[in-house]
């Protein structure tokens, strides 16, 4: 039961991108189509759930003064093991994501959950705060990228929805991304109250 | 178990400790990948010759590397693989491949890396396809140059910038290529003429 509420926790109260308003790098720069968007959430979950994994059961043999730069090290162990696994497995996601993977390692959202969870909780608990978190990430991810592509190519996962030229560029470049990740944590925190 | 006490000796100890097992893990999977990574570059640009030469039996008779350009010479044409000789792309680094007959015109082309806008530039990949707006398959490379710049191409809506580079990157092609063809001639083009500007 307390499992399932840390799971929970990630997905919908402490939703990484629209409540915690974590990892904003890759949250506007991935999200130009809904599928870039799922590509990259499911991408950090994956490095989430390990580090998280890893840091639990790490945490006492680290001392404290030396915690962030092995978190770190971990961190980007496990980063730099995705990106060689999603070049030789997955070339399709590489083409398409292959310059924001390694941005995973300085994502705040994987250093903050060892920091703030794996680092103080049990290895049970912290896999499912990464899954959780994770989910909440690719969902947030996914939402706004579908958002940004139906607004600004009128399609949603490449279906087309209404004509190309309909579409509002401004939704597929960086601003856009601002203006519609606004709206959505306006509606997320409406719905929430 | 008790934590552990942040001495100097304790803390190079765990260091050096997390380094080493995570050098090794590294070491571990770049040797696993290594080979499939290697096997998917050459199989893209073993596909990407076939398809810009429209020939799916192309034998490469020679390959000439010069600098960023790439020609793999066969006996109807030669595909080329060139960037844009000024490097002036939206987001840099557009690099493509062009197919060229031996009267120089475009048999076909892909583009091979591309930071460009998702969604505008990134359109270079069917904007000058065949029935693509700024058709440019079947014509004679050398001097493509957009409309606005007074060129007879048609440059992707909201994406002028891709659009040229793009083009200087197929005449460029079309340079490199006739050097080969012809190495006794000095060869101008839009590319690389500045007084085409």
């Amino acid at each position: 039961m307390n499992q399932l509420k840390v799971l929970w926790n990630g997905i919908i109260k402490e939703n990484p991108t629209f409540v915690l308003l974590l990892g904003m790098c890759p949250t506007l720069g991935t999200t130009s189509s809904a599928l870039n968007g799922m590509s990259m959430g499911l991408a950090t979950m994956a490095v989430l759930i390990f580090s998280n994994l890893i840091i639990s059961l790490i945490k006492n043999l680290v001392p404290d003064m030396v915690r962030i730069p092995s978190f770190i090290v971990v961190i980007a162990s496990l980063v730099t093991i995705l990106q060689m696994c999603i070049k030789a497995f997955a070339p399709e996601i590489d083409k398409s994501l292959g310059l924001f993977i390694p941005l995973i390692v300085v994502n705040c959202i994987i250093l903050g959950r060892a920091e703030a969870f794996a680092a103080k909780n049990g290895p049970i608990s912290s896999v499912m705060d990464g899954i959780g978190m994770g989910l909440g990430f690719t969902l947030g991810l996914t939402l706004l990228g579908a958002v940004r592509e139906l607004l600004g190519t009128g399609k949603v996962f490449s279906l087309t929805i209404f004509p190309d030229s309909y579409g509002a560029l401004v939704f597929v470049l960086a601003p856009g991304a601002f203006i519609a990740l606004g709206f959505l944590i306006a509606i997320v925190n409406k719905l929430k109250n | 178990m008790k934590k552990l006490e942040s001495t100097w000796y304790n803390m190079a100890i765990v260091l050096t400790f997390i380094s080493v097992i995570a050098g090794a893990a590294l070491a571990y999977v770049n040797e696993i990948t290594k080979g499939p990574i290697a096997e998917i570059q050459q199989q893209n640009e073993a596909q990407a010759i076939k398809t810009v030469l429209c020939d799916d039996n192309a034998a490469i008779t020679d390959t000439i590397v010069n600098g960023d350009v790439t020609l793999y010479l066969t006996d109807n044409g030669a595909a080329v693989k060139t960037v844009d000789p000024k490097n002036e792309s939206f987001s840099g680094g557009l690099t493509i491949m062009v197919g060229l007959d031996k009267e120089f015109k475009v048999l076909g082309y892909t583009v091979i890396v591309s930071n460009e806008t998702p969604g505008l530039g990134a359109k270079a990949s069917e904007w000058f396809q065949k029935g693509g707006k700024g058709d440019i398959i079947g014509r004679v490379a050398g001097q493509f140059k957009t409309t606005k710049d007074g060129g007879d191409v048609d440059a992707i809506t909201a994406s002028t910038i891709t659009s040229r580079s793009f083009l200087r990157a197929v005449n460029n092609a079309y340079a490199e290529y006739a050097k080969v063809m012809s190495p006794e001639v000095d060869v101008q083009t839009a590319a690389t003429n500045p007084n085409n500007e």
